[in-house]
């Protein structure tokens, strides 16, 4: 029997913004690449598994489409999910069947500015990160694995991103990105509500989409059913 | 050794220079030996509003390529005794100062006078990111209007990661917080943001509110910091700010609207 096609289209193409991890080649000897990835996965084996990455070769190191081939299949062995490269030609790329990024730096606005607070990445997976200072306009926190908690004012054009849940104990001006790994059970937690975008695990609202009765006042986010919530607190 | 202070902003025209100029005089003329760098390399300011542009022969670049000594680029000022300026070149652009030779020239003069006063270039490029690099405190001047407060809370950001201080894991940049242009009419009206406002999203100490005045204007053509105008109001506002500076307690001032007679007698 067929799908009773007038009940809708059978599929529909949405633009979703999700983050990707990036894996940044700092070498083309391959083998130095892997032996080093092989260490990592010894520490959490479960955490990178499944993983989407994004091969990107750092500045100056460049991958031919054999090499590109050859780390891709390693990657692969190890369980990881190589699904696009960037800042290579899209010939090298097709050629190990990767798809290409091409804006990806375009994207990473100011993350290199975010400065020493967002150095330390390397938190056990289900560990809060803390953040006391406030988190300026330009910086980005991403508690990687976990929740993420600031006690301090997050300004317009700063960017929080975890894991898990997100809690700001004072002002949200900023965005808030919780459950960026897929998470759908993540929430975000704030004592004024006045973000720009609000997003749980790549459903987002725009600042103009909120609703101007939760605005200025304690608030939380969440997931029903798959549909972005705002309740007031 | 020399506080290094920056006077810095973000967005431009807000009154960095001006801040720089008048708070160094205020310094020099509390008896500390006091010298402003200008680190606006190829937009050469600090001179003019200082008053002494005809006697620049040598600048911070020429300094930084060896090609003259401190004491020859140094401008002594002739109405505030221990007030010096280093200006900047105005035929060179940002990249003309390296980081060594920045940091080789505020260690002499951190070593020569009590206080560095470095008045920064606008945006968070190069000459801004040097002005700040070795800061010990920062002024970050800030007009009330959404731009001018969004490019400082920026700047707040790179104090707080892209120093020496943070990079070193020293105590922080310590952040004071300057509103000039400050229109208490206009703020009444709803036109500009409010101290309270500023305040609340930039979160750090206020140290002065400086209000929109012609003084600054005549002040800056005349090449006079506007501190040394003490009968005007921006002069006095910069004197509170030195005062607070140094510690001591004052009110804040120009906050609320200034009635003239016919206010006084229709508002009460």
């Amino acid at each position: 029997m067929a799908v009773n096609a007038s009940a809708g289209a059978a599929f529909e193409l949405k633009g979703r913004m999700a983050p990707f991890t990036v894996l940044q080649v700092g070498t083309a000897e391959i083998d130095a690449v892997l032996g080093q990835l092989d260490a990592r996965l010894a520490q959490a084996p479960d955490f990178f598994a499944g993983m989407p990455l994004v091969v990107a070769p750092a500045e100056g190191v460049s991958l031919d489409g054999a090499t590109l081939e050859a780390l891709v299949g390693g990657l692969r062995e190890r369980a990881l999910l190589p699904v696009a490269a960037s800042g290579l030609p899209a010939e090298t790329a097709a050629v190990a069947g990767l798809g290409l990024i091409r804006n990806l730096e375009a994207s990473r606005s100011g993350s290199g500015e975010s400065g020493r607070r967002d150095t330390p990445a390397r938190a056990a997976p289900g560990a809060a990160r803390v953040v006391t200072q406030p988190v300026r306009s330009g910086q980005q926190v991403y508690a990687r694995g976990g929740d993420l908690v600031v006690t301090a004012p997050v300004s317009a054009g700063a960017e929080l991103m975890a894991d898990g849940h997100i809690h700001v104990y004072d002002t949200l001006r900023g965005r808030a990105l919780a459950g960026v790994q897929g998470d759908e059970n993540a929430r975000i937690f704030c004592q004024s509500l006045k973000a720009e975008l609000i997003a749980i695990a790549g459903q987002y609202r725009l600042s103009d989409q909120i609703d101007a009765g939760l605005r200025d006042a304690p608030a939380m986010a969440w997931l029903r059913d798959g549909e972005l919530e705002l309740n007031a607190l | 050794m020399a506080r290094i202070v920056v006077v810095t902003s973000g967005k431009g025209g807000v009154g960095k220079t001006t801040t720089s100029a008048a708070f160094g005089a205020g310094l020099a003329r509390a008896g500390y030996r006091t010298v402003v760098v200008d680190f606006d390399v190829g937009l050469r300011n600090l001179d003019l509003i200082m008053g002494c542009e005809r006697r620049v022969v040598y600048d911070f670049v020429n300094v930084i390529n060896g090609e003259a000594n401190l004491n020859q680029a140094l401008i002594r000022d002739k109405r505030v005794d221990g007030l010096e300026i280093l200006p900047a070149s105005q035929t060179r652009d940002k990249d003309a100062l390296t980081f060594e030779g920045v940091q080789s020239v505020l260690e002499t003069l951190a070593s020569t006078h009590d206080y560095v006063i470095c008045d920064s270039p606008a945006g968070i490029e190069r000459g801004a990111h040097l002005a700040m690099y070795f800061a010990d405190d920062a002024l970050v001047v800030t007009n009330p209007e959404v731009s001018s407060v969004r490019d400082s809370d920026r700047v707040l950001g790179l104090l707080s990661s892209k120093t020496r201080r943070a990079e070193q894991g020293d105590e922080p940049v310590k952040e004071h917080l300057v509103v000039t242009r400050y229109a208490a009419a206009r703020v009444g009206k709803g036109e500009m943001l409010s101290i309270e406002d500023i305040c609340e999203i930039l979160s750090i100490d206020l140290l002065g509110v400086v209000p929109e005045s012609t003084a600054v204007l005549n002040a800056s053509n005349a090449g006079v910091p506007v501190i040394m105008e003490d009968k005007t109001d921006a002069g006095q506002a910069y004197d509170d700010i030195v005062s607070r500076y140094l510690g001591e307690a004052r009110d804040h001032r120009f906050l609320t609207e200034k009635k003239g007679l016919f206010g006084r007698l229709f508002k009460g």
